[in-house]
């Protein structure tokens, strides 16, 4: 599944980063790269963009970038 | 005297400025690097002025996408300091230390400011800082920005790599399988040209297996050698499985993560981002949240232009209202002549003056602002307002600065230099001023009061509906034409909120006011000057009696004609609009002593014949959208760093403001 899809408070093993150019390089100069863990922690009040919780910090990005993740989601919590 | 020049390079969020803050005190010189509008600080290292200090832009990687990060690595290759500081957050170190291992390849001696240390200790968990730098080759000095713990000896430490012999390279050895042969044969073909273009032959390999472009060109690599390096990378890319950019980022956060395993003990997460996450519940609510922020913005207005900013504003009006008055009455004793003394009084202390008489309100503002910046408010305003910017081509980063653009865009502007991407920055500072500032209120109440008696809110309402429509129109028809190109990614760190400094919140206040007082003193003196010799002169430089047959008149009737087709083709509106570059709520002044009125009721009544309700209108839009007044011209000349890109910007505000009004008065004639 793609991370837009993950619901706040669930996250997972990331598996893929998509997207191009500035955009996929910026994913992956954060720190989501293959096989990080990721928890989506919330959806902002106009329902976009979302929090993510990774490598010890908090960072935020829209769900249609977010939408080129997948992710393997994770059972616990 | 051998000079020795430090760079401060960091992640944004790290405490990078509290450091710099540190290391130069208030002694700081502040300007742009050459050709963008990232901005660059200077400053001697604790008053040593054998050590000059920069601070470089925040980032957290060295890729070829942001002008902050080209003009980083530029400055590190071409300036060639003595010595990087690199700044980590220790309570984040992960993220962190991908930008040191790219710092490394750079190949200038390094040192790492370890920040935070309190709250990792505070907290329970730790660093081996030993077994850290001895894994990167790098001296690392825990630090404290904020509680100035560690800053002496990481001083002592900077000076002497700094001053000391030049090392060789640090061991560079965090690749591993198939990215370390991509580089390490890539390296042996380029050498040469590396060594030409005056880079680091590691950092130029790594590069050119992650393809970056400008690399690519700067080495001027032949074809054949260039087939060989594609041949590499796909075979690098075949084995891992995945492309050039993420191996490269893999292989470097692998590295991290292994180092961090040995080093690093983390049972939990520090009190700081425990609280942070508290804090979030209610900041960035669901429902709560945007309620919040507005009242938060309300209340600072409310502070600013009304409780404290008010008082103080009339104040220094009348402060300078007296020692005007003083001027005068030396002047006048003196016996000075009258037009030098028209030249002093009217024209230098009138203008200046009332420009001045904003420098409390700026400096409030800034107050403000650098609390919300500086506690890690703003990141989460961006957080909860990006989607409604989003359409125009901007983020939500930009909707503090076009907020206070309500207030004043002069400030407004100035906040623009927060925004991290240059792109939205220039785009910010171009629709900012379409927001109706407080000064045009005096303009809405004269054209309602004599037009429109009984619908004068109705009016009003529309003309911010307007501002902001045409800027949003704008922003969809820049987004595609000269803003063309993709925007920076929204991808941000909501960074753990933390107390502001109240050093830093001060030396931003004073670096705000220091600006804002040279503009006064300079592009406002020089235009106050100006539009007083065009007032109280006629073409044969006499003195005139009546402003009617200044040369400022004249130009006003030569422009005349242009705002026929707009409805509003008299002389003295075109003349009053030109008075208004100096502050918007000139026009009603000028147009006051031109019709030669003495009330506001007699007023009223004149301008019922130069006008008709239409026409008033379409005057009353032209005057919202047109270019700002001098000041927020000179704002933007500077956040800009260019004449001509600010001049670019006036001018599509006013050729907004012409088709605008244009549209109004044609197409509202057809009804009317």
């Amino acid at each position: 599944m793609t991370l837009d899809q993950v619901k706040p408070g669930q996250g997972g093993i990331i598996e893929t980063i998509g997207g191009e150019g500035a955009l996929r390089r910026r994913l992956l100069d954060m720190g989501l790269t293959p096989k990080t863990k990721v928890t989506v922690r919330k959806v902002a009040p106009m329902g976009d963009p979302i929090e993510l919780y990774l490598r010890g910090y908090v960072l935020t990005l829209r769900a249609e970038d977010a939408a080129k993740i997948t992710i393997r989601e994770e059972a616990e919590a | 005297m051998t000079h020795y020049l430090l760079a401060l390079a960091g992640n944004q969020n790290c405490g990078k400025t509290t450091l710099f803050n540190c290391l130069t005190g208030s002694n700081q010189h502040v300007g742009n690097f050459p050709g963008v509008t990232v901005e660059k600080k200077e400053g001697p290292l604790l008053k040593n002025h054998e050590l000059s200090i920069v601070d470089l832009p925040g980032i957290y990687s060295l890729s070829p996408y942001t002008s902050e990060e080209v003009v980083t690595r530029d400055f590190i290759l071409r300036e060639n300091p003595d010595a990087v500081i690199n700044i980590v957050d220790a309570t984040n170190i992960e993220r962190n230390l991908y930008l040191t291992l790219q710092l490394m390849e750079l190949n200038i001696p390094m040192v790492i400011a370890l920040n935070m240390m309190d709250e990792v200790r505070a907290s329970g968990n730790s660093i081996d800082v030993k077994k850290l730098s001895d894994h990167l080759g790098i001296p690392i000095v825990p630090i404290s920005a904020s509680k100035k713990e560690g800053i002496s000896e990481l001083v002592h430490t900077v000076k002497k790599i700094a001053t000391g012999p030049k090392k060789p390279p640090m061991k560079l050895d965090f690749c591993r399988g198939p990215v370390h042969r991509a580089i390490h044969a890539i390296a042996h073909i380029i050498e040469d040209h590396a060594q030409e273009a005056g880079y680091p032959v590691r950092f130029a390999a790594t590069k050119l297996v992650e393809g970056d472009r400008p690399m690519q060109e700067a080495l001027h690599i032949d074809p054949g050698d260039q087939h060989i390096i594609d041949h590499i990378v796909e075979d690098m890319e075949r084995d891992l499985g995945t492309d050039r950019e993420a191996a490269l980022a893999d292989m470097r956060y692998s590295y991290i993560e292994e180092i961090c395993a040995d080093c690093v003990i983390k049972h939990q997460e520090t009190r700081e981002q425990v609280r942070s996450e508290k804090m979030d519940k209610l900041l960035t609510h669901k429902y709560f949240g945007i309620p919040i922020f507005l009242g938060i913005m309300l209340l600072i207005f409310w502070l600013t232009f009304s409780v404290i900013g008010a008082p103080l504003q009339e104040l220094l009006e009348n402060g300078i209202g007296f020692l005007t008055g003083e001027l005068a009455h030396l002047l006048a004793a003196s016996g000075v002549s009258p037009w030098l003394q028209s030249l002093l009084i009217d024209g230098v202390c009138a203008g200046v003056g009332s420009v001045l008489s904003f420098l409390p309100l700026i400096v409030l503002l800034f107050f403000f602002l650098s609390l919300l910046e500086d506690s890690g408010y703003m990141a989460r305003v961006a957080f909860v307002m990006d989607k409604l910017l989003r359409k125009i081509g901007l983020s939500g980063r930009s909707f503090v600065p076009m907020l206070i653009g309500f207030g004043c865009s002069v400030p407004a502007i100035m906040a623009t230099r927060t925004l991290s991407s240059d792109r939205d920055r220039r785009m910010t500072i171009l629709l900012t001023p379409f927001m109706s500032c407080s000064a045009k209120l005096p303009i809405y109440g004269m054209i309602t009061a004599a037009f429109f008696p009984q619908n004068g809110g109705v009016v009003m309402f529309a003309m911010y509906v307007l501002g902001i429509l045409v800027a949003i129109l704008s922003g969809l028809l820049l987004k595609n034409t000269a803003f063309k190109g993709k925007p920076i990614p929204f991808v941000m760190e909501l960074p753990a909120y933390r107390f502001p400094s109240a050093r830093s919140v001060l030396l931003h206040m004073w670096e705000k006011a220091k600006d804002f007082l040279r503009k006064a003193f300079t592009i406002i003196f020089i235009a106050s000057l100006v539009i007083w010799f065009l007032q109280s002169l006629d073409w044969k430089l006499n003195l005139v009696e009546d402003s009617a047959n200044s040369i400022l008149a004249s130009i006003g009737s030569a422009i005349a004609p242009i705002f026929t087709p707009l409805g509003f083709g008299d002389w003295r509106a075109s003349t009053a609009l030109i008075t208004g570059l100096t502050a918007k709520e000139s026009v009603v002044s000028t147009l006051a002593i031109l019709t030669g009125a003495s009330s506001d009721a007699q007023l009223g009544g004149i301008l019922q014949t130069m006008f008709t309700p239409l026409s008033a209108f379409s005057f009353l839009a032209f005057t919202i959208l047109y270019m700002p007044c001098v000041a927020a011209f000179a704002a933007s000349r500077r956040e800009l760093g260019s004449w001509k890109a600010a001049a670019g910007t006036a001018l599509y505000q006013t050729g907004a403001a012409y088709v605008v009004s244009l549209l109004i008065f044609q197409v509202g004639r057809l009804f009317l």
